[in-house]
């Protein structure tokens, strides 16, 4: 089949572009990291200078920064990530391996959230433009992307936890209840801003000729929505499932610690204002691998739905 | 009928039927037209300059000092016999004018960082779409890249990097929010090389210089009007998630995500020194992105979103 | 027997510069295989007519008067029983095939959904009849071909199916808006042909709204012509061709080029502008560039008939010489 081969063609293409893309992440962090004043060693009680050049020592610190860099890329090549220079007893691997199933889960949950409601309500809206429905829908939309999450997430805490005690106010231990506050704050600016796209693409999409051409062939309004508008209605909002995710991991670090999570945005925060470089380079490369893999996949998705981008690579 | 300008020696039939006189409009007319029609925008317009009036002039009319400890009055709510119209927080301070000079800082930052997006996104993205072909590719698809990596972080490290003066906040802000800007001029810059009203000008003769500055220019103005108020929130926001997180401007100095975050401690004791600057930070938040919206609605009502 | 029965149809649509009237007190009727053609400048109404008829205008158009189908008024009934017509008795096929189409949509999914809609087929039988037509319409190849997608056909190639799809359920009456004005001379004859052909098949009633009067000549029996929203004359293609009365008429005439004209002979634009359809002059609209304009045309002429059925919105009675 003719776009086939094209889809093969473009997905090598693109699996081209993510190395120098993870490359230049890692670098710009690691030289950022080492450019922030002080050291990993410093805010704690006051070393005698011998022992903390013993210390810069084993960690390679006091080689020039350029041998250190590659040092480091040797050693993630194998995937050891080194010790934590915060929490002395761990390597950055053993922290990581803890905190990103949390992470994971909480993201993903978001995310599924966020697109379901945000498509459903959209839609919705696109429907009744123009309407009461409409206006309101879209006047809460407005007030998901507005609000802060901490500022939702303390109010939402209050109504349902301390003055209710439904669910509990913070901590993760994988219970339904425990999981629902901090998913469903995360997901909401998301969920918002999908909303809104989702609307104005439908709105866009249904004014097209061919959703008239669909009208004059006699077919019922609910098959021309669901055969000839939602697929290209949806383009855009899987177009923005990349900053999507991005977004979510951002927002993850508030909510990390608003609700007490030991997830990997705390750790990068913490890890940042300690300057404990290995611990925050290990989080930077695997939220940055793991976003690279998700934009693929959500590259691949997008050519599959759009024949037109396939049909564009081959000739 | 009364006409303004007397056609008659070019249009007879035109005279003598009596038409009315269709006065041109220009697109910016259109545009401002319509951005009037639309309510949410004016109203949200309405309360933005009374927010800015509020912040600019209300801490010098309100008799309270911001950093003056009211030992009589600590965490009390809001009241008007304790003179106290909003509150006092932890220590007795004025919530009403901690908030409100809040507001200073929050939107200073707002115009300032956006200021700093501005200029990166526009120089960047013009210089893309004006080259275009290789280095239009290449410029756009490090935007790409940079457009799927968390912000926060970014913003995280540079303030680790660079401290927390309030420059360096202004510019680590900016820096980080230009993508859109620059996506956007590209777009608008590569469509208007094309147009034929530009290769027009230059069959005439009409310098380079002259090109950009009467044509494409003006015909930037509109989209980088929509995206500047648009990206205050969002910069707005960026500070107030920095200074939840502790990154933020530095004590004296304080702003609505400070003050959200300092309120959040107290929130089941006192919850006024959370709900005020949070409901000043959320409504000035939703006021400029209807105004963005209604901007983009008038100017460009194909992209309604 | 008349199929479909147009009488006093207004358009007009709410915009913000005011009310614009796109058709105006229109009336013509068609019958069980006529081809009428539709004939005026661009913004004459003749599309925003047709769309009424079929119930696809837009949110802020409205349409009064009658538009009677099989004796049943279009204009009156609710979607539910549009649409157990459109696309069945009535088929309308459109001047822009690149956006007309679904670009995600294969070919065949845009087809046989008429088919298994309309005529309860399942989807083998469906594609079976769906590539005959592709066939019937000279695409080559229609196996392989129907599997593509819209982009992958030529303009030409899309015309042709988009007037595949309007006939798959074989209509009573079939509307053509310019499909041939977005193609070039070659392929334009080509599609006349075609639907020629597939008129005499089986019988369908044709109405083609199209400007180029050349198309007309080979295709249709009959021609209305449109000028600012109101129909100006209307006949047969020989009274019309030959013995225009009305002075629109005439001028679009004398502004063709024909072939038996010596080779320098000038072209004869009608001078001016169609009025604006947001404040119409009172009388005549063609009134201010009509070279026979007189004092009588301030009011608005009726529409006159002779005894070969040819009417005319005209105070005057010119016959050719």
């Amino acid at each position: 089949m003719t776009h086939d081969s094209g889809m093969l063609r473009h997905i090598l293409r693109r699996l081209l572009g993510l190395v120098p893309t993870l490359l230049m992440l890692i670098t710009v962090t690691f030289f950022m990291m080492r450019m922030a004043p002080g050291g990993p060693f410093d805010s704690e009680k006051l070393l005698p200078p011998e022992i903390e050049a013993n210390l810069n020592a084993k960690y390679h610190l006091d080689e020039p920064l350029v041998q250190q860099y590659f040092r480091y890329m040797g050693q993630i090549a194998v995937l050891d990530f080194g010790p934590s220079f915060q929490y002395k007893d761990w390597t950055v691997n053993e922290l990581i391996a803890q905190s990103y199933p949390i992470s994971l889960t909480m993201g993903t949950l978001a995310m599924l959230l966020a697109f379901i409601m945000g498509t459903m309500l959209g839609i919705a809206a696109a429907l009744r433009q123009n309407t009461r429905v409409d206006y309101s829908l879209m006047g809460i939309a407005m007030l998901g992307i507005s609000v802060p999450n901490f500022v939702i997430a303390p109010i939402l805490i209050l109504l349902l936890a301390v003055y209710t005690g439904w669910l509990p106010a913070g901590g993760w231990d994988w219970s339904l209840a425990s999981m629902v506050l901090p998913v469903v704050t995360l997901s909401l600016p998301v969920t918002a801003y999908i909303a809104r796209l989702t609307r104005g693409s439908m709105i866009e999409v249904l004014h097209s000729n061919f959703i008239r051409t669909a009208r004059a062939k006699g077919l019922p309004e609910s098959v021309v929505i669901r055969r000839h508008a939602l697929k290209p209605a949806m383009l855009p909002v899987i177009s923005f499932m990349g900053p999507a995710i991005a977004g979510l991991i951002s927002g993850s670090v508030v909510i990390e610690r608003i609700f007490s999570i030991p997830g990997l945005g705390s750790y990068f925060v913490t890890g940042a204002l300690n300057r404990d470089y290995t611990l925050v380079m290990g989080v930077v490369i695997f939220y940055g691998v793991l976003i690279i893999v998700l934009n693929f996949i959500v590259d691949l998705i997008y050519a599959w739905l759009n024949p037109k981008i396939r049909y564009d690579e081959k000739h | 009928m009364t006409k303004s300008t007397d056609n008659s020696s070019f249009d007879p039939f035109e005279a003598a039927l009596g038409v009315r006189d269709l006065k041109g409009r220009s697109p910016w007319e259109d545009a401002w037209y319509r951005l009037l029609k639309n309510r949410a925008a004016v109203c949200s317009a309405f309360i933005m300059g009374g927010m800015i009036l509020l912040v600019l002039v209300g801490p010098m009319v309100i008799s309270w000092e911001s950093d003056f400890t009211d030992w009589d009055f600590t965490s009390s709510p809001p009241s008007f016999s304790s003179g106290h119209w909003f509150g006092t927080d932890a220590v007795g301070r004025d919530i009403l004018v901690r908030t409100l000079e809040g507001g200073r800082i929050s939107l200073l930052v707002g115009l300032v960082a956006t200021l700093v997006s501005l200029i990166i996104g526009v120089s960047y993205g013009a210089i893309a779409g004006y080259f275009g072909g290789t280095a239009d590719r290449i410029m756009m698809q490090v935007v790409d890249i940079i457009y799927a990596l968390p912000f926060l972080f970014f913003v995280i490290l540079l303030m680790v990097v660079f401290g927390r003066h309030i420059v360096l906040i202004f510019v680590a802000i900016g820096a980080v929010n230009w993508l859109d800007m620059a996506r956007i001029v590209r777009g608008q810059t590569l469509s208007i090389k094309n147009m034929e009203f530009i290769e027009a000008a230059r069959a005439c003769g009409v310098t380079p210089w002259n090109i950009i500055r009467r044509h494409i220019i003006p015909n930037l103005m509109g989209v980088v009007i929509i995206y500047v108020t648009l990206t205050i929130p969002q910069v707005i926001l960026i500070e107030s998630f920095l200074s939840f997180l502790g990154l933020g401007v530095q004590e004296p100095m304080s702003s609505w995500g400070a003050l959200v975050s300092d309120g959040a401690q107290d929130m089941e004791s006192a919850p006024w020194t959370l709900i005020v600057p949070a409901v000043f930070l959320t409504v000035t938040l939703y006021c400029f992105n209807y105004i963005g919206d209604g901007l983009r609605d008038a100017l460009d009502p194909k992209d309604r979103l | 027997m008349t199929l479909l029965e147009v009488k006093d149809l207004d358009v007009s649509f709410e915009t913000h510069d005011g009310e614009v009237h796109a058709v105006s007190k229109l009336s013509f009727s068609i019958d069980a295989g006529d081809a009428l053609a539709i004939v005026g400048e661009s913004g004459c109404g003749k599309t925003q007519s047709m769309m009424a008829v079929m119930g696809l205008l837009t949110e802020n158009g409205k349409a009064s008067g009658q538009a009677l189908f099989k004796g049943k008024d279009l204009l009156q009934m609710n979607v539910a029983d549009l649409n157990k017509r459109r696309g069945k008795e009535i088929a309308m096929i459109f001047q822009d095939s690149m956006t007309s189409l679904n670009p995600y949509l294969r070919i065949e999914k845009q087809m046989i959904e008429v088919l298994m809609h309309h005529q309860g087929l399942d989807k083998a039988e469906a594609r079976g009849h769906a590539i005959e037509m592709l066939r019937a319409v000279r695409i080559a190849d229609p196996e392989r071909r129907i599997r593509q997608y819209p982009h992958e056909y030529s303009g030409g190639m899309r015309q042709r199916v988009m007037v595949a799809m309007g006939l798959l359920c074989q209509p009573d009456l079939l509307i053509a808006d310019e499909p041939t004005t977005a193609l070039d001379v070659t392929v334009q004859a080509q599609i006349s042909r075609l639907m020629t052909e597939l008129r005499a098949k089986s019988n369908t009633a044709i109405i083609l709204i199209t400007h180029n009067l050349g198309v007309v000549a080979g295709l249709c029996d009959r021609v209305l012509v449109m000028y600012a929203g109101q129909a100006v004359e209307c006949g047969t293609v020989e009274q019309i061709f030959y013995q225009a009365r009305h002075p629109y008429t005439r001028g679009l005439l004398k502004s063709v080029l024909r072939l038996d004209q010596p080779g320098d002979t000038g072209l004869e634009a009608i001078p001016g502008n169609p009025p604006s359809l947001l404040s119409l002059p009172a009388g005549c609209r063609f009134r201010e560039r009509c070279p026979q304009a007189h004092d009588a045309c301030c009011e608005m002429p009726p529409m006159r008939r002779d005894e070969q059925g040819h009417t005319w919105r005209c105070f005057l009675d010119q016959v050719d010489e």
